[in-house]
């Protein structure tokens, strides 16, 4: 494959068989590889399509700063886009996030602030909203409620995969802005009426939850949950066993997230196999294991793991 | 036995600062009801006249339940119901 330039490239990712964690021969589980993405991650299409819509509205000019409020994977997309394209990116980033992706925001050009451990990504949204208002010269692409998101996973990644796997039955991913789901979601049901479309969620520690009351609480625009068969909360121990599950049976290094959704699909694959029907299960995998490794995630056992990520945002 | 029900950090000034208790009841309207008597005012944080709060995910064994059948999702001894705030990701 040959591309003009590293931004042409991102996409047409590899969609490869699970033989070894697949129950049956009549119940096949398919990872779709993101990490094979430019910055190893998914968030590249959405990043790549929001920075691009911004251009193509007059919205983004050159030399323009972006801001973004990210636990840290669109922000990387969008600071080795940015830097390509000539923007300076401003990232709110939550502080209870992996050393490497800190590493990574710096290295590609982008400036951080941190938002509290308090609340996750949902302070970060809150303080980038306040900084866009103070400064209303910055472009605030805002993932959560840009179509141009969900609109990626519609144009690409839903497109790649009915076109790699006609035969799906079920198509599993992470719910975090909701943009993969929504998008890809939409065009595989569109063209698959059948196609269950399932939602994978982290549940993290307490700490990201401690929100001051209820009404801080967070949906993001872009959700509409009639795109959905069914939404699945995930927590750490299972996410975790899951992604070194996905290394030892396949070879598969993954982040955390990526154990999550394996989670759900897993729950899925059995449910099939034991009422005797036959599924094509494709999941996500959102981003390589890189990124985590500082976090303990992958060593030691899966209690010390846990331990070890209870405080972080480790989707 | 009981249905055991996790709290979330937010809602726990009404159990006394437990992070999980016990109800029970034939469906999650019914299992709220029962919290309620024991939590006077929980279930006004939980659910209002529309049904569960925008800001309040119900997970009944992991599955959200408003794509099982919402407040009338049956429960049952064993089971486990998490309530937590929706967040942001990504």
């Amino acid at each position: 494959m040959r591309f003009p330039h590293l931004l042409a490239s991102v996409g047409h990712t590899p969609i490869v068989g699970l033989p070894h964690l697949s129950p049956t021969p009549d119940v096949r589980l398919w990872a779709k590889l993101e990490d094979l993405n430019p910055t190893g991650s998914v968030k590249d299409r959405a990043a790549l399509a929001m920075i691009e819509q911004a251009e193509a509205d007059g919205i983004l000019t050159p030399g323009a700063t972006i801001l973004e409020p990210t636990s840290g994977n669109t922000g990387i997309s969008l600071a080795m886009v940015a830097r390509q394209r000539g923007y300076h990116l401003i990232c709110v980033m939550p502080e209870n996030t992996s050393a490497e992706r800190t590493q990574l925001l710096r290295m590609w050009g982008a400036e951080i602030v941190y938002s509290p451990a308090q609340g996750g990504s949902n302070e970060a949204v809150r303080v980038a909203k306040d900084m866009a208002k103070r400064h209303p010269d910055w472009v605030m692409l805002y993932q959560y409620g840009n179509a141009a998101n969900a609109r990626a996973h519609y144009e690409t990644t839903g497109p790649e995969i009915l076109a790699d796997l006609p035969e799906i039955t079920h198509f599993v991913a992470g719910l975090g802005t909701t943009g993969t789901l929504m998008g890809a979601g939409r065009y595989l049901r569109e063209h698959k009426p059948d196609v269950q479309i399932i939602a994978a969620e982290p549940r993290y520690g307490e700490l990201v939850y401690g929100l001051r009351n209820l009404d801080e609480g967070f949906v993001p625009e872009l959700y509409d949950p009639s795109v959905l068969t069914s939404r699945y909360s995930v927590g750490p121990h299972d996410a975790l066993m899951r992604t070194r599950q996905l290394l030892h049976e396949e070879g598969i290094f993954a982040g955390i997230s990526t154990g999550a959704i394996l989670h759900a699909a897993l729950g899925l694959a059995d449910r099939a196999a034991g009422s005797g029907d036959s599924a094509d299960i494709c999941f996500i995998v959102c981003d390589g294991g890189w990124k985590y490794l500082s976090t303990g995630a992958y060593e030691g056992t899966l209690e010390e793991a846990a331990g070890a990520i209870s405080g972080q945002l480790w989707a | 036995m009981a249905i055991e029900v996790q709290i979330p950090t937010i809602l726990r000034t009404y159990t006394d600062g437990e992070k999980t208790v016990g109800a029970e009841g034939a469906t999650l309207s019914d299992l709220l009801a029962d919290l309620d008597v024991k939590y006077p005012g929980l279930r006004d944080r939980v659910v209002d006249d529309a049904g569960l709060r925008r800001f309040v995910n119900v997970y009944l064994n992991d599955e959200d339940v408003r794509f099982l059948d919402g407040l009338q999702t049956a429960v049952s001894d064993g089971d486990s119901v998490t309530i937590l705030p929706a967040v942001a990701g990504g």
